[in-house]
């Protein structure tokens, strides 16, 4: 590329997950953070509080009493006017259910990373996306990151999508617990002043704190009104399906790191896809270069964006493919397939895109999942092309099935 | 009032006029209507003093009526009068007999 020369260069350094993000949230200097710690995330608010005693940012930072007290603390600086952030994860996020909705409702803008983890019971602290996927409905953007650089950056654009004006929704940015949340991976650290101007000067339209324009936030709004605003809400994520890809390529041309919806590797020829999102595909992707070099026509499809759906772009990838599986790293129960891959086939349908479909739960509970295990979907998905049947169509990969 | 679309309406249901509560019409809810008698009325005023919605009307140091746009039907104020000077009607009968 002969742009490369223009791309600003970051520093490289071996960081933590959680120290990324940290780090980010320094680079940010967010006006307030509210959190409270809990595992895997709390590395994040630690490292950051640190930032905050040292005078390293301008960020008041408010250790409240709870999650439900973060998320509330959270939207209230907000709605006053101010960059707020803050970070959970599982039951923490969980502990914030009925604020996100407010949040959401009252067109907040919010950036927080979630440091994903599964929920009890059993007590299980590590990683699997239910605490995110379980929140999908609550009106919150998502986004993951598959490692330690996309934490980063998905940090950084985060905080310019949710206060787009045509957007105007709190954003979740999640990353596995652990897995990367815990572990030391390469990240480029981009100059503070490249971050600061990419980040731009925080604006709100309404804050409660301009006394000279009082306003009045989630009020009273009862059968005759309240339809009318959640259409606002919808309308909002369209708009988002649109500018989250622009935003990715305006980062892309400042650091050379383009990003969209959506990510494939190796699916132009590919006839067997498997769909993914977070770190697994890290893993997925050793599985398809090995696979590859045995002559496999396999591909990944990375999604990057869960809400909004980019159906679209994920139909459009998927278009002609002879089989797909889709990963889910959830414990969500009661349909007969996972949510990516309820969304994935409701794209496929609506578009008359005639294809088989399979559903792969993996990795709860933080259980790994080895290229080994991926090379045997692949195996599947060429009995499921070629038989064309998709029974069961909800499966479990590496599950002691006995 | 006409009601505004989704495109009209402000994000989130933002209120930027303060006092604006006046304009919403929590009458519309009142299953049952109270109706001053002011033959019996003294003008003590603790329908005024009681009515959680500031709906009784009062002119001069005395009732003069109920803001029925704004009068949810609770019924406190009859309950409250030492008189028994408001009693409490059906508003679907109030209605029918306004007509």
């Amino acid at each position: 590329m002969s742009h490369v020369a223009e791309y600003v260069q970051g520093e490289a350094v071996a960081l933590e997950g959680d120290f990324v993000v940290a780090e980010a949230m320094r680079q940010i200097n967010p006006d307030v953070v509210a959190a409270y710690p809990i595992t895997p995330q709390t590395e994040i608010v630690q490292k950051f509080s640190e930032f905050v005693a040292n005078g390293e940012v301008d960020t008041e930072f408010i250790a409240v009493e709870s999650e439900f007290a973060a998320m509330s603390a959270t939207i209230g600086a907000a709605a006053a006017g101010a960059r707020a952030m803050t970070a959970t994860c599982g039951a923490g996020l969980a502990l914030m259910w009925e604020m996100l909705w407010c949040a959401s409702g009252m067109r907040i803008p919010i950036v927080m990373t979630v440091v994903n983890r599964s929920l009890s019971a059993p007590l299980n602290i590590l990683t699997d996306q239910t605490d995110m996927m379980a929140s999908r409905d609550t009106g919150w953007l998502q986004i993951y990151a598959e490692n330690h650089q996309e934490a980063y950056d998905n940090t950084l654009q985060a905080v310019r999508i949710c206060s787009h004006p045509d957007i105007k929704i709190p954003i979740m940015a999640g990353l596995a617990g652990f897995v990367l949340g815990h572990t030391l991976g390469r990240v480029e650290i981009l100059p503070d002043d490249v971050v600061r101007k990419f980040v731009g000067e925080h604006h709100q339209d309404h804050p409660l704190l301009d006394l000279a324009h009082p306003v009045t936030i989630g009020a009273f709004d009862h059968h005759d009104n309240f339809f009318e605003h959640k259409r606002q809400q919808w309308e909002a994520f369209d708009n988002a399906l649109k500018i989250i890809p622009e935003i990715g390529e305006e980062f892309g041309r400042l650091t050379g790191r383009y990003y969209g919806h959506v990510d494939p590797y190796c699916l132009d020829d590919a006839d067997l896809v498997i769909v993914i999102i977070g770190s697994g595909a890290g893993a997925l992707r050793a599985a398809i270069d090995e696979m590859r070099a045995d002559g496999a026509k396999v591909g990944m499809l990375k999604l990057r964006t869960f809400r909004p759906f980019p159906a679209d772009a994920v139909a459009d990838a998927l278009r002609g493919k002879k089989a797909i599986a889709v990963m889910d790293r959830v414990t969500c129960f009661g349909g007969e397939g996972t949510p990516t891959f309820a969304e994935v086939c409701q794209a496929l349908f609506t578009r008359n895109i005639d294809t088989k479909v399979v559903n792969y739960i993996y990795g709860v509970g933080g259980r790994d999942t080895v290229p080994a295990e991926f090379c045997q979907v692949y195996a599947d998905l060429l009995h499921v092309a070629e038989t064309g049947n998709t029974a069961p169509v909800r499966r479990y990969l590496g599950l002691r099935d006995f | 009032m006409a009601k505004k679309g989704w495109k009209k309406l402000s994000p989130g249901g933002l209120v930027t006029e303060a006092g604006s509560s006046v304009e919403y019409q929590t009458g519309t809810w009142r299953s049952w209507r109270p109706v001053v008698d002011r033959t019996k009325c003294n003008y003590c005023l603790r329908c005024w003093a009681y009515c959680p919605d500031g709906s009784v009307l009062v002119e001069d140091g005395r009732v003069v009526g109920v803001d029925l746009d704004h009068c949810k039907g609770c019924g406190i104020c009859a309950c409250e009068c030492p008189q028994q000077a408001i009693t409490m009607v059906e508003e679907i009968k109030a209605k029918l007999e306004e007509s």
